[in-house]
């Protein structure tokens, strides 16, 4: 009887998205695929209640496989390479369908030493792999996985060089040429950055030396967003939404500032134009010293939170069905996620418009760092 | 939560990934489209320039050009009117001098008539001569019948006749 009702909600449900305008979006049909995944897991094993931490955490957080969907439980997945070092037994290499496949308990030996991915809501290491040291420890090896994001950052950087190289590679060859239509949308996007955001920040005779960083910067930020915005294989990767990633575009900007900083930038941190006594027992270097860092801190962590939020949001959309499901049965569940996914298209907009926004204020804090590390003062 | 804490694995591909994409666009990329943009950019700028560069010399030949033809009218207007001065000129002079030549004719005519008038003056008073001569001689032959008289006569004659002629 409960079956019944569960076949006819999902019916219910593809038929009510069939009248939602926008049909083929793909946030659309990733929760389609998930109300599927999710009803036949809880057809299948009933006493198992959905657990939104970890189906939110583990959509928003790395993965060592590109899970797309499940037919019939079978996992539909991409394999990424496993690459870790073992302090016991070295460097090993293998795909990760060997310890995503494992049931709980299992581990899955490799040259003598015993791995298995720590469960999302486990304690120690969690969604992380693990190994099962000789003396029964549970170890954290060395990981250089490619894991979901690194993939992500790779075809990010692809997609990026794919992109400029050519309208490059024709500005080489004939600089003069009539511009094509593809040559005019790189022009725009990259004048869009250079006249909007850099040369106002940077005195103009430096522009051209810091440009190429932060155009860079920007358009890595601002496809990985867009990237990160579209459900389905080879997209999702929440890349800009983990601080691995924002913690080396921060240093990148760091070290670029403080790098290139002139004798001024240095002069007012070690030795501002404050009364004597303040500098003296060295308190403003230290507070200036301090921000050096704290600025692309906030850098990092601005960036992360807001996509990571963003990420968090909509997935919680997506868990709000199977919650309301679960308390109130499948009906109920399928009239909240008319209102979820509704609410999913205005968030996966509103995201549109943060990636772009969080692009384009990494770039302009960026480069107003660069900028006031290189400003001079005005000769009186 | 590990959510707060970085991965050094990801770390690393992301430094990797990032500095190699930032090594290839910083290289070839973006100094090529930046490039190709200034460049075009001065090369418009520089085109417009020189397209009103040439409108302005347009507008001055245009200029020079209605001042020549101005000028070039104002000489044949000129020219005329000192073609027709010449020509009044001319035929005042050839009048003139149509004038003068007839005064000369008229002139010579008189002196010729006056030389004539002489001549024949002068033939007159010698045919007088002769026929006083002729008269004088058939008179004497009457009167000097006398020889006394006649060589007194002749002397008498001769004297005076030498007087006249000198």
């Amino acid at each position: 009887m409960n079956n019944v009702f569960k076949s006819i909600s999902l019916i219910l449900l593809v038929a009510m998205m069939a009248f939602v305008p926008l049909r083929g979006f793909a946030q659309a049909e990733e929760a389609e695929m998930q109300a599927e995944e999710t009803i036949s897991e809880e057809a299948e094993a009933k006493p198992e209640k959905f657990d939104a931490k970890s189906f939110i955490f583990g959509h928003t957080g790395d993965s060592y496989c590109y899970h797309i969907t499940e037919i019939h439980e079978k996992p539909i997945c991409v394999w990424l390479p496993v690459i870790v070092k073992s302090k016991e037994t070295g460097w090993h290499c293998f795909s990760s369908k060997h310890v995503c496949e494992l049931k709980e308990g299992e581990t899955f030996n490799h040259k003598g030493s015993n791995f298995y991915i720590s469960p999302i809501n486990a304690d120690k290491y969690p969604g992380k792999l693990v190994e099962v040291s000789s003396t029964g420890e549970l170890k954290r090896p060395f990981d250089i996985s490619f894991t979901k994001n690194a993939f992500g950052i790779i075809l990010v950087s692809i997609f990026l060089l794919a992109f400029f190289l050519p309208a490059a590679y024709k500005y080489k060859k004939d600089p003069m040429a009539k511009p094509t239509k593809y040559q005019g949308l790189v022009e725009w996007l990259t004048y869009m950055v250079l006249d909007g955001i850099i040369a106002p920040n940077i005195p103009e005779k430096k522009v051209k030396k810091f440009a190429p960083y932060l155009l860079t910067a920007f358009f890595f930020i601002f496809f990985a967003n867009l990237f990160g915005l579209i459900p389905i294989f080879p997209f999702s990767a929440n890349v800009t939404g983990n601080l691995s990633i924002t913690v080396v575009l921060a240093l990148m900007t760091y070290f670029i500032v403080n790098i290139f900083g002139n004798k001024h930038y240095w002069k007012d941190i070690l030795w501002p134009d404050v009364p004597i006594f303040l500098k003296a027992f060295p308190l403003m270097p230290i507070i200036e010293l301090i921000s050096t860092i704290t600025k692309p801190f906030a850098l990092m962590v601005r960036l992360f939170a807001n996509i990571l939020a963003g990420h968090i949001v909509i997935m919680v959309l997506m868990a709000l069905i199977f919650i309301i499901g679960g308390m109130y049965g499948a009906g109920m569940g399928g009239v909240i996620s008319i209102v979820s996914i509704f609410m999913t298209i205005f968030m996966t907009a509103l995201e549109l418009l943060v990636a772009y926004i969080q692009a384009y204020v990494f770039t302009i804090l960026s480069s107003l760092f660069i900028g006031m590390a290189q400003h001079e003062p005005e000769e009186e | 939560m590990d959510l707060f804490l970085p991965e050094s694995g990801l770390v690393i591909w992301m430094l990797i990934a990032f500095l190699i994409v930032f090594a290839i666009l910083a290289k070839v990329g973006w100094p090529m489209i930046m490039g190709a943009v200034e460049k075009r950019n001065a090369y418009i700028a520089d085109s417009l320039q020189a397209a009103d560069e040439a409108n302005n010399a347009l507008a001055g030949i245009e200029q020079r050009k209605k001042e020549a033809l101005a000028e070039s009218q104002a000489e044949q207007l000129r020219i005329m009117k000192e073609s027709q001065e010449l020509k009044a000129q001319l035929i005042e002079e050839a009048k003139q001098q149509a004038r003068q030549e007839a005064e000369k004719i008229v002139a010579d005519a008189r002196l010729r008539i006056e030389k004539e008038q002489a001549e024949a003056m002068a033939e007159i008073k010698s045919q007088v001569i002769t026929l006083s001569v002729d008269i004088a001689e058939k008179l004497l032959q009457s009167e000097l019948q006398e020889q006394n008289k006649q060589s007194d006569y002749i002397e008498k004659l001769l004297r005076s006749s030498q007087q006249i002629e000198a």
